[in-house]
């Protein structure tokens, strides 16, 4: 019998402030705008991408190039609302342009695209590509020289990929301590609970066994996100495994824990109200 | 072919601080010369070649120009998403170094023939393809390669191939070699193909036809301009390749053809292997001739072709 984390407890019933709820308004628009999108895994990384380029990553949007920037790949890349939704509100492009998602002739797709969108460090959407990438930068960094570190956003139903479990393999090996992969442990993927679709449990003893220093949090929790992510490495000597306990459409009722909200083509009008109500006007 | 291609990973590495070695699990001693002079820069990455290509397009990002080594089949069918996506959408400066493009690896079975690799690697926007025809040659590419914008595919050949190539014709990516001038036939090929085309050729004079060669090293992109140069007046163009029909270099000219000329193309015979795995093992060199592509099988074909491209074909009238 596989015991609930008490994070993933936590996940579920804890509460979201006020920027949680204007970031989940900036999502939600570009869905009403776009006629679509991936609305469950947005929000359940929200908190993660937020915490990250809030409180952690050291750049600068007005130097997006800089070399010395710690570098951020969102390997679940159809997770890229809630990165846009932080991106643009950081300043890296005009926050009109979230209106644009998927337009035609917009630069936010349904999954983000190195060179097209200002701070995006790889072009991700295909699975299980972001942490070897995540393992040549960090790589680099170090033979480099430099001081950056390197952070890897992954889905847990990314990590069904084998290609995740060889870039495990290749960080351990080279002992990258200055790189961190975030999963997003949200626990339902397309199909359904990732428990039925291809069990992952015990995922914490997984990353361990691949030589990773592995953290637990509640993936919503700002303060405990912050906590984890200023104590990278956790383990001088070790990539960073952090697992984060999420809530698919976390703060959005009608889509929480339902697979079905996984991709939304248009929003009713009862979904609409919904929205109103669970994280205001928008 | 393949120790020279090494060899040279290990030169441009001494000159260029940029230049890494990645190998999967290549053969004991693969370049161990380099892994003494430059440990940090010669990196063996195990069997994980999905794995690899992603970290070298990460360690490509951040200014480094990795060759990645291993054999063919693996370093395209095996991680051809992440060929597709990490380094050519990316369009970053990684240099796949394929061992045993071709029938190289014949006993080993069709697991580890390369037969079809020239037309994945060529469907790739930003993907350069090149198959040099001997170890000369390769020297002389390999050189090109470090400052060359993109991705390259390398398909080696087997190594000790007949030194054919020459100084002389210098090496440019993109830039065919006219071998010999064109006569009634042109010969197109790429790789190893060159040496078997090369003796057609003289079995084809002692018949009285004179037959041209046009080495396309670089499949993509190709160059068409030579092509064009090279086909006028010729009443036979062939192509030559190790590959399958589909997709390789017959493809690549026929399409240029079509495209640059619409009608008036001259005969065209596409030399390949078949459409499908083969079942048989061997040596390269057996399975080429079991495939008419023996330089006698070959000046046999085209000759055949070359009679048939002076009948009269039948006229189609309109009623």
């Amino acid at each position: 019998m596989i015991q609930i984390s008490p994070h993933a407890e936590a996940a579920l019933t804890c509460t979201l402030d006020e920027r949680s709820l204007y970031l989940r308004r900036l999502v939600l628009g570009s869905v009403r705008s776009a006629g679509r999108g991936h609305v469950g895994p947005a929000l359940s990384l929200i908190e993660m991408v937020r915490v990250l380029y809030d409180d952690v990553l050291r750049i600068d949007p007005k130097n997006p190039r800089d070399p010395n920037r710690d570098r951020a790949i969102l390997s679940k890349g159809h997770g890229c609302l809630a990165l846009y939704a932080l991106l643009a509100d950081r300043g890296f492009f005009p926050l009109s342009e979230l209106d644009g998602f998927c337009g035609s002739d917009s630069i936010l797709g349904g999954h983000p695209e190195y060179g097209m969108v200002p701070g995006v460090e790889a072009s991700t959407g295909a699975l299980g590509h972001g942490l070897s990438i995540g393992v040549g930068l960090a790589l680099a960094a170090r033979m480099h020289e430099r001081s950056y570190r390197t952070f890897v956003l992954l889905g847990d139903g990314e990590i069904n990929e084998g290609s995740v479990w060889e870039a495990a393999m290749g960080a351990a090996k080279h002992g990258l301590d200055n790189l961190v992969a975030m999963i997003d442990y949200n626990k339902l993927q397309s199909y359904g609970p990732t428990d039925y679709v291809l069990p992952l449990e015990p995922l914490a003893d997984k990353w361990r066994s691949f030589g990773f220093a592995v953290q637990e949090v509640n993936g919503h929790d700002v303060g405990a996100l912050r906590t984890v992510l200023k104590q990278v490495p956790a383990v001088a000597g070790k990539p960073t495994a952090i697992i984060c306990h999420t809530v698919k459409g976390k703060g959005l009722p009608p889509a929480e824990s339902n697979a079905d909200w996984h991709h939304k083509n248009k929003l009713s009008d009862s979904e609409l109200d919904a929205i109103r109500v669970a994280v205001g006007d928008f | 072919m393949r120790n020279t291609a090494m060899n040279m990973v290990h030169k441009l590495a001494a000159r260029d601080e940029r230049v890494l070695y990645i190998g999967s699990d290549p053969g004991a001693g693969t370049l161990r010369a380099m892994s003494k002079e430059f440990p940090k820069r010669h990196l063996i990455e195990g069997i994980s070649e999905a794995h690899i290509i992603g970290m070298s397009a990460g360690l490509a990002m951040e200014g480094f120009v990795p060759y990645v080594n291993t054999i063919a089949t693996f370093l395209t069918r095996r991680c051809y998403e992440q060929v597709a996506v990490d380094l050519c959408l990316h369009n970053l400066p990684v240099r796949l170094i394929a061992n045993g493009g071709g029938l190289v690896y014949a006993p080993l079975g069709p697991t580890h023939q390369a037969i079809e690799d020239i037309a994945i690697m060529r469907a790739l926007p930003n993907m350069t393809v090149i198959c040099p025809c001997d170890a000369d040659e390769a020297a002389r590419m390999m050189e090109k390669t470090l400052d060359w914008t993109g991705p390259i595919y390398i398909r080696l050949g087997k190594g000790g191939d007949a030194v054919v190539s020459k100084a002389e014709h210098g090496f440019e990516i993109g830039k065919a070699i006219l071998m010999r001038p064109p006569g009634d036939v042109l010969m197109v090929t790429t790789g190893i193909m060159l040496q078997r085309a090369l003796a057609a050729a003289d079995l084809l004079a002692a018949q009285g036809i004179r037959a041209g060669i046009l080495h396309m090293h670089t499949v993509k992109p190709l160059d068409t301009e030579a092509l064009l140069q090279a086909i006028r007046g010729v009443k036979l163009l062939a192509t030559l390749e190790e590959h399958v029909p589909s997709g390789g270099l017959g493809s690549a000219v026929a399409e240029t053809l079509i495209d640059k000329l619409g009608s008036g193309l001259p005969p065209m015979l596409r030399l390949s292997l078949p459409d499908r795995f083969m079942h048989n093992y061997g040596s390269q060199d057996s399975l080429l001739k079991k495939h008419g592509l023996s330089a006698a099988a070959i000046a046999t074909s085209i000759e055949r072709a070359h009679a048939a491209s002076h009948t009269p074909s039948p006229q189609l009238h309109s009623t």
